[in-house]
């Protein structure tokens, strides 16, 4: 993880409901966005390939969950995010983002339709207390934290939907991508939904806390091996997936990182944000979040310069950068002036003194084989 | 100290956490690695800049880096001297580091340039105290 996560500095760190879990399993914590969280358990490398070759879980209760629930609630959500809420179905989840006046990224998130005007949103823990504010401005009562009396845990790998389907039962095997479901589950509510932050097929489940330690017995008896935030960066990373607060801020306009995606202009409704990218849309990028591969043997980190291949000044820093255990080199990502950030541009990357060649790549940096 | 480390006896170790194995034959040289409270605190070795056959290494000075998943560490020299031998196995395989950190996870050899500097190296019962206090 990056030194991003030690902002707990000074304050009393969040402890997760199923803390004692993690510790049976050997996990090593570490402060993250003001949780104890754990960073891995028997290591970063083998958890990261559990995930791209079998299963595994990560407790991710730290990311704030906001319930939504009245009439008028997709208008509400609407004013305040980029996505056109008003286009998912019942039963459908899409990636949107909460921006500034000025465009700028306030925070990303997952928005979930889980009935007519009964919403589900899940922010970067980093945020989750002005973006709950900023749900509460617009919704007053409606809106309900739920993320203490929650888990939330990420179920991911190429054996994922088959062991969630074995767990949760047939109704969440048979999902489609991004769909989301509630189901009655041993006694308690899960909510389901077929979405990740890894790059592998998968799903993600909150269930109430009294019933958290029973799901995760059974995921993990069901043989998910147990991943930590440290898997969970390289494995993100190599989806080419951006984390807030390294690759995207709130001075970033979301086309520069390529999530065009995660907004609706054509609808004509307005949200927090709205003049500023449509102003943004006319303009041609100055700088474009470029995916950066080592060319030589090296490890790349968020902050070192990225210099031209003549060793001119530095043109960029990595926001992101690490070793990618499933292609075996760096890799990172840059936001490049527009010009440069060409696909096979070459590049060198200052590795603490050691100039190491690095080219742009096309995303993501790894793909899940299709089958 | 969660863990219990593994601190073989015939090893001598410095304060910040490498070990240096005596040669019996030739005793002005010494191999050198990290130990395995060091591999265990910096986590899955996935890449070494270790120095080359030749170079000259300074006694606490950094003379390579070891990378892991999640952070990059210096490599300090215990001695001064001058690099006889280095690894290659680890190019390919850097977590043999983290599995056998005083066997085939060694790193660099060297020929030292004053052995009175062994003095300066902690005894397996000194490094063993130093992880206690941690």
């Amino acid at each position: 993880m990056t030194e991003d996560g030690g902002s707990g500095a000074g304050r009393r760190l969040r402890q997760l409901a199923l803390r004692d879990r993690h510790e049976a399993l050997g996990a090593r914590f570490a402060p993250f966005s003001g949780w104890d969280m754990p960073l891995q358990y028997q290591g970063i490398v083998g958890e990261h390939h559990a995930v791209r070759q079998g299963v595994g879980v990560f407790d991710v209760s730290h990311l704030g969950r906001a319930r939504l629930e009245g009439s008028q609630a997709a208008r509400l959500l609407r004013s305040v995010t980029t996505f056109d809420v008003n286009r998912l179905a019942v039963g459908k989840a899409h990636y949107s983002l909460y921006c500034n006046e000025s465009g700028g990224i306030e925070d990303d998130v997952f928005i979930y339709r889980l009935a007519g005007e009964r919403w589900l949103v899940v922010h970067n823990a980093s945020n989750a207390d002005q973006d709950f504010g900023r749900l509460r401005s617009v919704s007053g009562d409606m809106a309900s934290e739920i993320t203490a009396e929650t888990v939330m845990l990420a179920v991911q790998g190429p054996d994922a939907m088959a062991l969630l389907g074995s767990v949760l039962g047939d109704d969440v095997a048979r999902l489609d991508l991004r769909s989301c479901v509630e189901l009655d589950w041993e006694g308690g509510t899960v909510t389901f939904a077929r979405t990740g932050y890894t790059g592998e097929d998968g799903g993600e489940c909150m269930v109430g806390v009294a019933h958290a330690a029973a799901l995760w017995d059974a995921l993990i008896e069901g043989g998910a091996s147990p991943a930590g935030l440290g898997a969970r960066d390289t494995l993100r990373l190599e989806a080419a997936l951006p984390l807030y607060g390294n690759d995207i801020d709130a001075a970033t306009i979301p086309y520069e990182a390529g999530l065009g995606f995660a907004i609706t202009l054509d609808d004509g409704a307005s949200f927090t944000g709205r003049d500023a990218l449509v102003q943004a849309r006319e303009r041609p990028l100055v700088r474009r979040l470029a995916h950066l591969a080592a060319r030589g043997r090296g490890v790349l980190r968020a902050g070192y310069a990225v210099h031209p291949p003549d060793g001119g000044e530095p043109v960029a820093r990595l926001t992101s950068g690490s070793f990618s255990p499933s292609l075996r080199l760096g890799i990172g990502m840059a936001y490049l002036p527009v010009e440069l950030a060409k696909t096979g541009g070459r590049f060198e990357v200052d590795v603490r003194g050691r100039m190491l060649p690095v080219e742009v790549v096309r995303r993501p940096f790894y793909r899940k084989s299709r089958e | 100290m969660k863990a219990e480390f593994e601190i073989p006896d015939d090893l001598l170790y410095s304060e910040e956490h490498e070990w240096l194995r005596r040669d019996e034959e030739n005793p002005d040289e010494g191999t050198i690695g990290i130990t395995d409270f060091a591999q265990d605190g910096v986590g899955d070795v996935v890449y070494l800049d270790l120095p080359s056959e030749g170079d000259r290494v300074t006694a606490g000075e950094s003379c390579g880096e070891i990378e892991s998943a999640k952070t990059v560490s210096d490599l300090y020299a215990p001695v001064d001297g001058e690099v006889i031998a280095v690894n290659g196995e680890l190019e390919d395989q850097p977590e043999l580091v983290n599995d056998s950190p005083y066997g085939d996870g060694w790193m660099i050899r060297v020929r030292m340039a004053d052995a009175s500097q062994l003095d300066d190296l902690l005894e397996a019962a000194a490094y063993r105290t130093l992880l206690e206090e941690h």
